[in-house]
């Protein structure tokens, strides 16, 4: 362990301690994840208020929505977040070479995550089943199906693209884990992905039931 | 203290040294000079709509204009000004100097967010020149989503602007959990901190509703997503609801950092300890907290249920109840104090003066029944530039005067800036108190024309503005003129407790030479002995 | 220095195996009971399996559990806040329409200010225009009904 006194590579300036700065990045990287959920709040709240004005429609819609797809882009996401946490807690412990094929895993079922979710956009854009204005589809009985079709390409949208980001987010992790800039020491960079990828998952176990599941 | 060290200002030299800077006082300097920009053009503004209400009918712009006028006249006030205005600028400036820290938490999220600011404002002034916006700061829907003007662009960069909203709200809670200086307790810190504090924790909160807001705002123009849209079966009050969980939040943005600064000048121009400190330190958080439960106080008239409406007129009228006990502490600090009035005091009085007023009136428009007789009348008008300009614009201008020297190293003339607060402060009234009288007698606001009956209040609430513009032009001159020929200031010009006034004006870059150590609390008048200059 | 010591929370990789175990019987149970017919139930028992879900990502791979307090406020109250919004802008979509003390205290057309002469409602108004106008759509009315 180094001493208090010795200053880090990666230790900034103003921070007077290695401890400090670490509490600062976690503390801030929480305060994002609750704009993150506050973000989101905007469109559950959406959801909930057509949903209660609309209940029959909404339970007309949602049956065109796939089970079989949206329960294996949860399965996808749930591994994705556990390879997330392995690669880490390989990190703490050293274990680069772990770490590094745990990240590639992340990234890979985020990539199969896109593209399931490719699958499901395609099949509805074919069936005209579009937001708003560009609705065409006639199948669905009930008051305005447009706007659940409507909230769910907002929610999933902006889901997808914090799949992106996430996956930007660990390109970079990787780039770095690889170029031997974290140790045990050191990998609050990881961390904080880490952290980000595990919202964009737990944001997806809410958006899973409301959206697929209605009873 | 000496001066011989090479101050910020100073040191390093050169365009890019600033544009690249990762010094959060110079990142406030910048903040700073942005803000008072958007300022006077918003001001301009305000004078072109004043002018033209000097007689009814059309003088000079038509109802189309006037409409343009007044959406951008709000909205660079509101997003542009006065959001940023105290915790950007000002909060940037001192925040880590009251805390004895070297910087805020993250210096590069600091500088990323003056320049999403800066992105962000130019998304707004393209919106200017391009076809302009004509639908109230507001952007309430049906009417946004139907208008011909560049209201895509509008809404975009006020998206853009939250994010430099976010960014320093952030900022600003790691900073003061974790960076506060050896002996920097809670119930240490300046209440300045305590102010900044309660800001943030709104700006992270309810800032990306507004992002998510203005998201489905542009995608129901792009695509008729029907959310808000009562022609695609959507609901144009819930667009309300969306707006006003952010924006009634925003209006505590605005003034709990006012109220902050109050606090400090207060203290330090009676040189008596604040009386009540805990109770003005969490009478933020209460309020911090309860402008999250009134939001529909803005809504009694647009069709939302009588249900909501009693319970939001209810809360509202529990905001009462903290910003009671930051008065009431205010005017106990003073008691018995050795008050002197410099010109950052004045601007305090005057805060207290004008934003008593607006908060009462408060409370005129958070009963039921007659907010509905003053409903979008210059009362309302009236209200909220006596919350908005007599609250936070006074608070910050007195913030201005009393870190003026803090910051540049020089005393403006006290002369000068006496006759400007005189003029300030007697053009505001005139300009609009008489908005509260024309209101109640029943004035729409955002008309171009009106009623030969209201001219005469009219032209006097026109005239006032007038005075009101050579207060600050006033003010903008000798402020100016102070940087060049100015009295060097010395290291605690006006005799306060605060951490800022231990180091040298203007400081060095890293804020203090070595560690500090906090050795009393901030408004310790009665056991530090400290000496003006 | 003894931060170090604490710095890291190192969680045993079997604590990561059994919750992502758990939260793949979770996803199969939530499926599975949305097939069954509960009514309004359904969606109790849905967002109970998803907040049961969340709580495990949040607390385990997140480390909420071993992470200073500080952060489980911010998490929790982010949660909070979003509760209030929903709530709150319910308190409205709900209850649109729903007129309670008019339907209790019906309006009655015998009162007072129904039996005023309109001369005299006139006077009291304090803008003398108003009272003008009013008084010649009065006076016009009269006509009218003559």
């Amino acid at each position: 362990m180094t001493s208090h006194d010795a200053h880090p590579a990666h230790l900034a300036h103003h921070f007077s301690d290695v401890e400090q700065q670490q509490d600062s990045a976690k503390l801030g990287m929480w305060i994002f994840l609750l704009t993150e959920i506050l973000l989101f709040g905007g469109l559950f709240v959406a959801y909930a208020i057509f949903r209660a004005w609309n209940p029959d429609m909404f339970y007309n819609a949602h049956q065109y929505l796939s089970i079989p797809m949206g329960t294996l882009n949860t399965f996808v996401l749930i591994t994705s977040s556990l390879t997330m946490a392995l690669a880490i807690r390989f990190m703490q412990v050293g274990d680069k070479s772990k770490a590094v094929i745990n990240l590639w895993l992340t990234l890979m079922f985020a990539a199969i995550f896109l593209v399931v979710k490719y699958f499901e956009y395609s099949h509805k854009f074919h069936l005209g089943q579009l937001p708003g204005e560009y609705y065409t589809f006639q199948g669905v009985e009930g008051t305005n199906p447009h706007i659940f079709f409507s909230i769910y390409f907002a929610m999933t949208g902006l889901h997808g693209i914090h799949v992106i980001a996430g996956m930007i987010a660990i390109g970079w992790v990787l780039k770095r884990t690889l170029n031997n800039e974290f140790s045990a020491d050191y990998y609050t960079p990881m961390e904080m992905t880490g952290l980000y990828w595990h919202l964009v998952d737990l944001i997806w176990i809410f958006l899973f039931p409301l959206l697929y599941l209605i009873g | 203290m000496s001066t011989a060290q090479a101050n910020y200002l100073q040191y390093p030299k050169g365009l890019k040294s600033w544009l690249f800077t990762l010094d959060h006082k110079r990142i406030g300097i910048m903040y700073l000079a942005a803000i008072m920009a958007f300022f006077l053009l918003g001001g301009l503004l305000a004078m072109i709509i004043r002018l033209e209400l000097f007689t009814p009918g059309e003088d000079f712009i038509g109802a189309d204009t006037y409409n343009q006028m007044f959406t951008l006249h709000g909205a660079i006030m509101i997003f542009l000004f006065i959001i940023p205005s105290i915790p950007a600028a000002l909060g940037n400036f001192v925040l880590p100097q009251m805390l004895g820290a070297k910087d805020v938490a993250f210096p590069r999220l600091n500088l990323a967010s003056w320049y999403v600011y800066i992105l962000g404002s130019l998304f707004a002034l393209y919106s200017i020149f391009s076809k302009a916006v004509d639908t109230g700061w507001t952007f309430y829907t049906p009417y946004s989503t139907e208008s011909q003007t560049a209201v895509i662009s509008m809404t975009l960069g006020v998206f853009i602007l939250g994010f430099s909203s976010i960014f320093t709200g952030m900022n600003f809670i790691v900073t003061i959990h974790k960076l506060r200086a050896p002996g920097m307790t809670w119930y240490k810190m300046p209440l300045f901190v305590w102010g900044l504090y309660a800001t943030a924790i709104i700006q992270v909160l309810a800032t990306p509703v507004l992002a998510i807001t203005l998201v489905l705002l542009i995608m129901e123009r792009a695509f008729g997503i029907g959310i808000f849209d009562p022609a695609m079966g959507g609901d144009p009050v819930l667009y309300q609801h969306f707006f006003w969980f952010y924006s009634h939040p925003a209006v505590y943005i605005m003034i709990l950092p006012g109220m902050g600064i109050i606090s400090e000048l207060i203290s330090t121009f009676s040189h008596k300890k604040i009386f009540g400190y805990k109770a003005i330190a969490f009478s933020s958080l209460a309020i911090a907290l309860v402008s999250f439960l009134v939001w529909g106080h803005h809504m009694f008239t647009s069709g939302q249920s009588e249900l909501a409406a009693t319970i939001f007129s209810f809360l509202t009228f529990m905001v009462g109840i903290p910003s009671g006990i930051k008065v009431f502490n205010w005017l106990a600090t003073m008691y018995k104090g050795q008050i002197r009035l410099d010109t950052p005091m004045l601007y305090a009085l005057s805060f207290l003066f004008l934003f008593t007023i607006g908060g009462l009136t408060g409370i005129f428009l958070g009963a039921l029944a007659v907010d509905v007789h003053l409903h979008d009348t210059y009362f309302i008008v009236a209200h909220f530039h006596y919350v908005m300009m007599g609250g936070t614009v006074m608070a910050f201008l007195g913030g201005i005067h009393f870190w003026w020297p803090k910051m540049f190293g020089r005393m403006y003339s006290e002369a000068w800036a006496k006759i400007s607060v005189a003029l300030i402060f007697v053009g505001f009234n005139m300009t609009f108190f008489t908005q509260f009288i024309l209101g109640s007698k029943g004035m729409p606001r955002r008309y171009y024309n009106y009623l030969d009956q209201y001219q005469p209040l009219h032209a006097f609430s026109s005239i006032g503005s007038w005075i009101l513009g050579l207060g600050f032009l006033v003010m903008v001159i000798y402020l100016l003129m102070s940087l060049k020929n100015g009295k060097k200031a010395p290291a605690n010009p006006w005799g306060s407790l605060t951490m800022e006034w231990e180091t040298q004006s203007p400081p060095i870059p890293e804020n203090f030479p070595g560690n500090p150590v906090l050795t009393h609390g901030p408004y310790d008048y009665d056991k530090v002995l400290v000496e003006r200059g | 220095m003894t931060a170090h010591e604490h710095k890291h929370h190192i969680v045993p990789l079997s604590t990561y195996f059994s919750v992502a175990t758990a939260l793949f019987i979770l996803t199969i149970v939530t499926v599975w009971v949305a097939s069954v017919h509960l009514g309004s139930w359904n969606m109790v028992v849905a967002l109970l399996v998803a907040a049961t879900k969340g709580s495990l990502v949040a607390l385990i791979f997140m480390h909420l559990r071993y992470e200073k307090k500080i952060l489980a406020v911010v998490f929790v109250g982010a949660l909070a806040f979003l509760a209030i919004f929903i709530i709150f802008t319910m308190f409205d979509t709900m209850t649109r329409g729903e007129l309670g003390s008019e339907v209790r205290h019906p309006i009655n057309p015998a009162a007072r200010i129904y039996q005023m002469p309109a001369a005299v409602a006139a006077d009291s108004m304090s803008v003398d225009s108003m009272a003008n106008a009013i008084d010649s759509t009065v006076s016009k009315e009269q006509s009218g009904h003559e």
